[in-house]
């Protein structure tokens, strides 16, 4: 690690106050303590947040759940409401990381993990995401992982997050606090899309702290399903995954959310496919046909094409898991 | 910066220390207060095995990826070599040293000799701290449950079947 100041931060005034330029905030600090040792995050000021007062989780009004930025994704993946009533959300938590770092990775700190690419994590490779104007290693070299939407020509790297994937299909909002007020970001809006700018990867400004997520209301989202598929069973990132809900009535589809992980650039909301399901039976023609929507744009690279199958099948049976619940 | 017992006359958990190149920690290991005057760079990993000399937790990967360096923080398992010593002020660590009760082994110590749930013994540390945790926490009851919670720890000589076997034994799962 590159040497930097400590504070513990006892408010959020405290803590923008601290956060000059160069400064990182820590929260479970899952993902920045690693890229620190890999010399790809170097903070001059690491600010510690861990005593802010961001923990809670509450029901909003209409059936919604606002999450605390601090609260521990195994804390919010076994949550009462969050079981409940957004079971893809439980289920996303869950498939991600190990016991160990959900208890100590935070909803806000999920929101800004960085992505897995080998050549980002490695200071010697090319980058534009770490070192705009660099080049991406990743374009012609090994891209198995990588993705096959949102991509640019400089930058192809996935965003790694399960919970985003499942915040995508619920419509989520993150709130932000900053010098100049609060605001609150459609998740959808909250990541960019890599473009000409892979180095800009969320709609966060210098200074602003993520307080919470907003789930609003969403009564279908009980009949829910996240399916993540990875090398191995357990404590892997995805190669594909989908967070789906179907609403389901009189045997016909009336509304449908699906959301990817995996394999875009990052949470991936393919409203094309949702689109395709209305009106239709819930069956395995349906299902396929969404699944050919969703990945219609995908762009492969050298090693990465096998994804385009695995994530329509990903989807289909995501679906179908939904679609069979009582 | 060598550890040094708590003085009783100070306020146990003062306000952090805020220094351009030190931090001053406090922290309960394995119930005794102590305090460390270290680089914030230092993790919790290596406050335990360099600074106070509690080797039993494992370094493996350093990097998130494998569990050795497992450890209880609050009462929760976190891994240790992803954790800034300083950002665990005030916090009560248990640590594999902290289980036994003098010569009596915590029971999931006795179950993974009795179980055979090791072979080399580098990530055992970290298997039994994680299975301790496992057992308050929500975890169905089947074995691939066990198989899932205890994901996050891997064992190179392949010791799963035993590990399994010793957290359920504990469980009263099987016998």
């Amino acid at each position: 690690m590159d040497p930097f100041r400590f504070v513990a931060a006892a408010d959020e005034h405290a803590a923008r106050a601290a956060a000059s330029a160069g400064a990182r905030y820590l929260a479970g600090g899952t993902t920045l303590v690693d890229l620190m040792k890999l010399h790809v995050e170097r903070p001059r000021t690491v600010v510690d947040i861990n005593a802010l007062p961001l923990t809670e989780i509450a029901e909003t009004p209409g059936g919604g759940v606002r999450v605390g930025a601090l609260v521990r994704n195994s804390d919010m993946a076994h949550h009462p409401l969050i079981r409940a009533r957004f079971p893809l959300l439980s289920q996303a938590l869950l498939a991600g990381a190990s016991p160990q770092i959900r208890n100590m990775a935070t909803t806000g700190g999920n929101l800004l993990q960085r992505t897995r690419c080998y050549y980002f994590r490695d200071t010697s490779a090319a980058c534009n995401k770490r070192e705009p104007g660099s080049g991406c290693s990743a374009l012609d070299g090994c891209n198995r992982i990588h993705a096959v939407l949102g991509t640019s020509d400089h930058c192809i790297a996935t965003h790694p997050s399960d919970m985003c994937v499942a915040l995508a299909a619920l419509d989520a909002f993150v709130l932000l606090s900053g010098p100049r007020g609060s605001r609150v970001v459609p998740l959808v809006e909250f990541h960019l899309m890599p473009g000409d700018h892979p180095e800009r990867e969320t709609a966060i400004e210098p200074g602003e702290l993520i307080t919470a997520v907003d789930v609003p209301p969403l009564g279908f989202a009980t009949r829910s399903a996240y399916v993540k598929v990875r090398d191995r069973a357990s404590y892997a990132f995805a190669l594909a995954s989908a967070a789906v809900a179907l609403d389901l009535r009189g045997g016909e589809i009336r509304d449908a959310r699906i959301a990817l992980g995996g394999v875009a650039t990052k949470p991936w909301r393919a409203r094309e496919a949702e689109r395709t399901l209305v009106g239709r039976p819930p069956d395995a023609a349906s299902f396929r046909a969404a699944a050919d929507a969703a990945l219609a744009g995908a762009r492969p690279r050298a090693h990465n094409g096998f994804k385009i199958e695995l994530a329509k099948r990903t989807i289909v049976r995501a679906l179908t898991r939904a679609g069979a619940m009582a | 910066m060598s550890p040094t017992e708590l003085d009783t006359q100070a306020p146990p958990f003062a306000e952090p220390h805020v220094a351009d190149q030190t931090a001053d920690v406090a922290l309960i290991v394995n119930g005794r207060a102590l305090r460390l005057v270290i680089d914030p760079r230092v993790t919790l990993l290596d406050a335990l095995r360099e600074h106070l000399q509690l080797t039993g937790t494992k370094k493996g990967c350093d990097h998130g990826q494998c569990g050795a360096c497992t450890v209880h923080v609050g009462g929760r398992r976190v891994l240790s070599c992803l954790t800034l010593a300083a950002a665990a002020q005030g916090q009560s660590i248990t640590t594999i040293e902290g289980l036994a009760e003098s010569d009596r082994l915590h029971p999931m110590q006795q179950a993974f000799i009795d179980c055979d749930g090791f072979q080399c013994g580098y990530c055992t540390a970290g298997q039994i701290m994680s299975a301790v945790a496992l057992l308050q926490e929500p975890c169905g009851p089947d074995d691939d449950d066990v198989r899932e919670s205890m994901s996050g720890n891997i064992c190179r000589c392949g010791a799963y079947p035993g590990i399994v076997a010793a957290v359920q034994a504990v469980r009263g799962r099987r016998r």
